[in-house]
């Protein structure tokens, strides 16, 4: 069992790289396609013209992570073609590398898009739809090129890349909250935890145990507010106006409390590395008891009615649709997973007590929503069981900024859309030499992509809001 | 609809009736205040600010601030952020400020052409979609700012101006052009949130591409990390002179 090989290492715990076993390219190999675990990252770090690649193999289940590292030369069999699930991750190494995965069957660009020729047909009946980058709405940038027969969506091609930053490559050479928090907006608490959970270990800070609990309940309510606007949002989509006004204002309740906590409506400004910026006293305590029980009666009692709507069944049953052997095999990850029953959630990864992951199952727009519905119940009881918890003094140490050298630390969290990934590594002095990020958007593009097929094109903005997937923070 | 009916009763009425004389919640970050006496560490606040916002005569460029409220917490109750959330501008130099802002002189042609109706095209360049966000909210049963006539349109061709976010990454500058020069005239551009007026926390990229600024004077900025619902209608509304 190639398994043994590997480093078996913590969420967020600091590796040293000479640690990480190194294997033959054919056991590597091995360990990516034999396994029914999922694969959680897979890059490249070069260290003076060589380039190392390191798998990341999580088991949800037991919450176990295991490690390995190869080296590969300019070229190397497309590991694709026996586990599609690391199709994204190879696509991604040859535009970042070059290093070209031979056999690859789709080796088109991540986030380039000059001169990329879409997939084409020649069948005379089928005919395209380009859309974006700029949409009709209020929303972030990227190309769509549907394949249609009639209203028949055949293949779905997303292209994306409009909106990179270089984030990457700022962190590392300047390493700072505020930009994390810039990584994807709706996701602001969850990228920038992650972000500072990461540096902590490298450098060896406590965080203390009140600042872990705020972190952990601005988190939920993080994923409370996006997934209440989401149910709201695929309402509008569906022209089902009474859920998307309710649900809109009642998303509005949850992140003016945001800002009662730290001044900003997304929770800019609430984390900083060390701890939190903003305590939650016995008076803010109360203010979010009471908030998420107003809230709860509006979102069940809408969502009681919403669900039970013949109309609203009618679209939303059957659409989209992304089976569970499917969603494993592209490696989904977050509540589209879950809603596909596939059990993935990095809360399972240690944080948290008994925390059993919640699923509708069924794997269309109607299972995505209504999972939605299940989690921000979830969350709810969650935050109120961590305001009990919240005790002790909160404290704010000093910012140390000398890492751990020659090590590597990868920090993995449940965000609303599913999991976030940061890798840290540094080299011999202690600096940061690569900062990788991944956002669960990451994968399950694909998954839209797929979801949409044999659809009528008219479901696509319905199927897409489902996911309500990041463009940034893919981009970055 | 028994069950329906029962949800209109829950609700009540949402919207927010006052939008020109409604205040945010405290430990909301508006307009910063720098006491001149009293701030001794300027150095030290201006080397922490994450965008270069302070400048060395003690002001604050609002037009780059991300309101973090670092700075406060550094200057021992020098700078502090006031709960004043109408901080737009029509001039760049308006928004390098000390704790008061000038008011928008609304233009007399503007007025007369977009007083009555302004129809938006927004663009997101770069952005990290919580300005988008707040944008999108601003359409709300709580902000609704379709009844001052503004709405947000699909095709730029409807539309009077763009609304821009994001520091405008080099990937989008073709497609805002593009939109912008689809947009019939008179046109007008609208810079939302830190990112789109200076750059904000991306400003040092060399993804970006900002010379869409040096040809399109901007008519009205909005600043904010991201803008407040509040800061953004309030601000189109003092542009086009209603009370």
């Amino acid at each position: 069992m190639v398994m043994t090989k590997t480093l078996i290492f913590k969420n967020n715990e600091v590796i040293n790289k000479s640690e990480i076993p190194v294997l033959e390219f054919t056991e590597f190999e091995r360990l990516i396609t034999d396994t029914h675990f999922r694969v959680a990252n897979l890059f490249i770090n070069q260290e003076e013209y060589k380039n190392n690649m390191y798998a990341v193999i999580a088991d949800d289940i037991n919450a176990q992570l295991y490690i390995a590292s190869t080296i590969v030369g300019n070229e190397y069999p497309s590991l694709t073609l026996k586990r599609p699930a690391v199709h994204m991750f190879e696509r991604e190494i040859y535009e970042n590398y070059g290093i070209r995965p031979v056999g690859h069957p789709f080796l088109k660009p991540v986030r380039v898009n000059e001169g990329y020729e879409f997939l084409k047909s020649d069948d005379l009946q089928s005919h395209e739809v380009a859309v974006g980058p700029v949409h009709a709405g209020i929303i972030e940038p990227g190309h769509f090129r549907f394949l249609c027969q009639g209203e028949r969506v055949m293949h779905l091609e997303i292209q994306l890349g409009w909106q990179h930053r270089g984030v990457e490559k700022m962190l590392k050479n300047n390493p700072n909250i505020w930009l994390a928090e810039s990584i994807s907006g709706d996701t602001t608490i969850g990228h920038s935890s992650v972000f500072a959970r990461g540096l902590e270990a490298l450098s060896g800070m406590k965080v203390c145990k009140r600042a872990q609990t705020i972190r952990k309940i601005a988190l939920e309510m993080e994923r409370m507010a996006i997934h209440i606007g989401d149910i709201g949002a695929i309402a509008g989509d569906i022209a089902y106006l009474m859920a998307a006004n309710v649900l809109g204002v009642t998303r509005t309740l949850v992140i003016n409390t945001m800002l009662e906590i730290s001044g900003s409506r997304f929770g800019k400004g609430l984390m900083r590395i060390g701890g939190v910026n903003f305590d939650i006293d016995d008076e803010l305590k109360t203010k979010i008891t009471n908030m998420l029980e107003e809230v709860d009666t509006r979102v069940t009692e809408m969502c009681d009615a919403m669900f039970s709507n013949a109309t609203v069944l009618s679209r939303l049953e059957n659409t989209g649709l992304v089976s569970t052997k499917k969603a494993e095999e592209i490696g989904m990850v977050g509540p589209a997973a879950r809603a596909s029953g596939v059990v993935v959630d990095c809360r399972l990864f240690g944080d948290y007590k008994n925390f059993v992951p919640v699923s509708a199952h069924n794997g269309d727009v109607w299972a995505r929503a209504y999972q939605r519905f299940l989690e921000i119940k979830q969350s709810k009881a969650m935050i109120l069981d961590m305001l009990e918890e919240l005790n002790g003094k909160l404290e704010t140490p000093e910012i140390k900024t000398d890492y751990a050298p020659n090590s590597m630390c990868l920090t993995f969290t449940e965000g609303w859309r599913g999991e976030i990934c940061h890798v840290i590594i540094t080299d011999k002095t202690g600096a940061i030499e690569q900062y990788k990020i991944k956002d669960p958007s990451f994968h399950n593009w694909f998954g839209l992509a797929l979801a949409v097929r044999n659809n009528q094109i008219s479901d696509f903005p319905v199927c897409n809001k489902s996911f309500d997937l990041s463009y940034c923070g893919f981009d970055l | 609809m028994l069950k329906t009916l029962r949800t209109v009763h829950l609700q009540k009425n949402q919207i927010i009736k006052d939008i020109r004389g409604r205040e945010i919640k405290p430990k909301f970050r508006g307009i910063p205040v720098i006491d001149e006496k009293k701030l001794t560490n300027l150095k030290e606040c201006q080397k922490a600010c994450p965008t270069g916002a302070i400048t060395d005569d003690k002001k604050i460029d609002l037009g780059k601030c991300i309101f973090c409220g670092e700075c406060a917490r550094l200057s021992n109750g020098a700078i502090t952020f006031t709960r004043n959330h109408k901080y737009s501008a029509a001039k760049r130099e308006d928004l390098i400020v000390n704790g008061e802002i000038n008011p928008i002189a609304a233009k007399e042609e503007i007025v007369k052409v977009f007083g009555q109706s302004l129809k938006l095209r927004q663009v997101s360049a770069g952005g990290c979609n919580s300005c988008e966000m707040e944008l999108n909210a601003c359409s709300n049963a709580n902000f609704d700012i379709g009844r001052y006539g503004i709405d947000f349109v699909a095709s730029p061709r409807h539309a009077d101006g763009v609304v821009i976010t994001g520091p405008v990454t080099k990937n989008m500058a073709k497609a805002l052009e593009d939109t912008f020069l689809s947009t019939p005239e008179p046109r007008i551009v609208i810079a939302v949130g830190a990112c789109a007026i200076s750059g904000g926390v991306f400003q040092d990229s060399d993804e970006i591409d900002r010379t869409f600024f040096e040809r399109h004077p901007v008519d009205l900025y909005i600043p904010g990390c991201p803008a407040h619902p509040l800061t953004i209608i309030n601000g189109i509304l003092d542009y086009l002179g209603c009370k």
